[in-house]
């Protein structure tokens, strides 16, 4: 088991036939994805070669579940699109939607949450300006590659594509069993405290890795919540503690404005709930290392 | 990107919102051009983006065109806390007689947009928060239904706007609320909203920020970029779509992801606590899927900061390939020399992940001096730090 992603999960990509999508359509497959099909209302009705397997391009997200029985979509299409792709996707009710795009602006984000919440949230939206969800050994939906690790029992949450990469790489002989790239906008459909309590829940998870940044509250969010609802072992890492306030480093919530949002802000909060947060990202995968060496 | 308050004004005047009449001014001859169109008594005010102008010098009352010029000169190329004044707002006057707060931003933690109105305006909105929070009303707001009439009133009683202003207050909650939404804003901030003597309410200033992922549909926020006080370096990386901002250290840092490039910055800097206090250069994003190419025009910018004395490059490759970034480093080193400019400052060099061994391979090969390679991101950034601290 993993959360969110298994390996009977069938998969649409909505912008398929696009550049981005093609390639990293024809990478999931690879990683032994079950990709059903993409989705290109200009395209519907024919179908796409992906190294020998056919894929179906549909007309809709409601028409390729109908067809295939596609319960998560992988979107890449260019941040103009976006909000309408994702409210397409929650319009058909599909259970996961996973927004790789990066550069979407924040009013359509905060629209199409909205409008998912108004519908009783019934997608979970993972994004966007994320890397995706991995479940090594199951399934693969969105950018992460699919050979740095194998499967284990470490879950993963993480604001940064890179870093999550970098984890799952200095913790490859444990292994992982979902690594969940949440993405580092100012507002993201799946938080860090929705995958910690997915994981909390997960049986085949025994401790768990939450990487942030510099910008927000979401780690002292998180922090709360993991006082009064994660049994599980977690360790922290920080991104950002040498930041100067005002200056956006990358991804467009990662400002320090004021006094909110800065890295020692955050390792108090994770650390005052019993979280060990490590000072560089391989000191984390140690501390993680100890925990799952100690059974 | 954060606003000039006269951009402020600008952009509320042109959404109809009521502000005072005025004008900006880069010369004192400017000055006196709109001092003799406005006529009368006029403020003149520092354009920074700092606070503690006024107190600072940076705010001046002026009556007519030559006490307007005399201010101006006086405010322009004034340094307010590190912030040279290159232009300066002159506005008419007002007979203030009551100040309130009232602004629309980004609420990340709900997901959603927040209205914070208070009718103790004219202050530090946080400060009345802590101290008097009964005063201050925090509004969520959908972001699909938005703020309409209904919603505005609603604020407005919350509040605690009195009788005699609300239907002005009305107004301009859901005028201020289409301008947020219409320009992409994620902070537009009025405090103070004025009543004047005549009771007539007035938006005195403007802190906005806006979106810049959603520049593709406002070509015309590209004019609001303040030339003048841009990095060159970061204004030369921008051309090349790199993601890059301008540090104060002496390691110049290139890396992908903006996760991990963040991570190397503060590796960089624990390290520098060993080795002469060094720190990082710069933040240099070459993002997720960079090419040879790409990793030439990072070095080449990296390289062109004269405070740089030596160089992390940190790579993980997840879709990027090591051996196209080490391809791009050697073709990066060989470019910049055919072209005369002499490479003196030390790469340290570490790559993992995808194709990392062939990407290593080709460092080795390469045979250049100036190429060190460390396998680990902590003993590179150790050894960058080092090398830094030697060359300063």
């Amino acid at each position: 088991m993993a959360i969110w992603l298994t390996k009977d999960s069938k998969v649409i990509v909505q912008g398929m036939t696009g550049s981005e999508g093609s390639k990293h359509t024809r990478r999931m497959l690879a990683a032994g994805t079950n990709v059903v099909g993409g989705v290109n209302p200009r395209k519907a009705g024919t179908t796409v070669d992906f190294d020998g397997t056919e894929l179906p391009v549909f007309a809709s997200v409601a028409d390729a579940m109908k067809d295939t029985g596609a319960d998560v979509t992988v979107i890449f299409v260019p941040p103009q699109f976006t909000k309408g792709a994702v409210i397409e996707a929650v319009d058909a009710g599909i259970p996961l939607a996973v927004v790789i795009t990066e550069g979407v602006p924040v009013h359509d984000t905060a629209a199409f949450w909205a409008y998912n919440v108004a519908k009783g949230e019934q997608t979970r939206i993972i994004g966007p300006n994320c890397p995706g969800i991995a479940s090594p050994g199951a399934s693969n939906a969105g950018i992460i590659p699919a050979d740095i690790t194998g499967a284990g029992r470490i879950g993963l949450v993480s604001k940064s594509g890179t870093l999550t990469y970098q984890m799952m790489y200095e913790l490859r002989d444990i292994g992982f069993s979902t690594c969940v790239g949440i993405g580092g906008d100012p507002i993201i459909g799946t938080t860090h405290i929705d995958a910690l309590a997915a994981f909390e829940a997960d049986p085949d998870t025994d401790a768990i890795v939450m990487i942030g940044e510099i910008g927000g509250d979401a780690e002292e969010r998180a922090a709360e919540f993991i006082k009064t609802n994660v049994t599980k072992p977690v360790v922290g890492y920080i991104a950002g503690f040498t930041a100067p306030p005002g200056k956006t480093m990358g991804h467009a919530g990662a400002i320090i404005s004021g006094s909110a949002g800065t890295a020692d802000a955050k390792q108090a909060a994770l650390e005052a709930v019993g979280v060990r947060v490590g000072k560089t990202p391989t000191e984390t995968a140690r501390l993680m290392r100890e925990i799952m060496s100690a059974g | 990107m954060d606003l000039y308050e006269y951009q402020g004004r600008d952009l509320f005047e042109r959404h109809g919102l009521p502000v005072l009449a005025g004008g900006v001014a880069t010369t004192p001859e400017e000055a006196r051009a709109i001092a003799e169109r406005l006529g009368g008594r006029v403020v003149v005010k520092a354009q920074v983006k700092v606070g503690g102008r006024g107190k600072a010098g940076g705010v001046k009352l002026a009556e007519g065109a030559e006490e307007t010029v005399a201010r101006a000169t006086d405010i322009l190329g004034m340094d307010i806390k590190g912030h040279t004044v290159h232009k300066v707002m002159i506005t008419v006057t007002a007979d203030v007689a009551d100040e309130y707060y009232f602004s629309y931003l980004l609420d990340r933690a709900n997901r959603t947009f927040l209205c914070i109105a208070s009718v103790a305006g004219g202050m530090d909105i946080e400060q009345v928060a802590a101290e008097t929070p009964e005063r201050v009303v925090k509004a969520p707001i959908d972001a699909v239904e938005g703020v309409d009439e209904a919603k505005a009133r609603e604020i407005v009683t919350a509040a605690g706007f009195p009788a005699e202003v609300a239907d002005q207050v009305v107004e301009i909650a859901v005028g201020l609320w289409k301008a947020f939404v219409a320009e992409d804003a994620t902070l537009v901030e009025v405090n103070p909203l004025a009543k004047t003597k005549d009771g007539k309410l007035l938006l005195l200033d403007a802190k906005i920020s806006l979106d810049e992922n959603a520049g593709f549909r406002h070509p015309d926020h590209e004019a609001l970029v303040d030339q003048a006080t841009v990095d060159p370096l970061e204004q030369a990386a921008k051309e090349k779509d790199l993601n890059y901002v301008k540090l104060d250290g002496e390691v110049g840092i290139i890396g992908n992801g903006a996760g991990l490039v963040m991570s190397t910055l503060d590796v960089v800097a624990y390290a520098g606590e060993r080795h002469g206090n060094v720190k990082p250069a710069n933040f240099l994003d070459i993002g997720g899927g960079a090419s040879a190419a790409v990793m030439a025009n990072g070095l080449e910018i990296v390289l062109s900061d004269p405070a740089v004395k030596s160089v992390f490059v940190n790579v993980f490759g997840g879709i990027t390939a090591c051996d196209a970034v080490a391809n791009g480093i050697v073709q990066a080193l060989a470019l910049l020399e055919q072209r005369g400019e002499q490479v003196t400052k030390p790469l340290v060099v570490r790559l993992d992940g995808n194709n990392a061994e062939a990407g290593r391979a080709i460092l080795d090969g390469a045979n250049n001096p100036l190429i060190e390679r460390v396998d680990t991101m902590d003993g590179a950034a150790e050894r960058a730090a080092e090398l830094a601290a030697a060359g300063v």
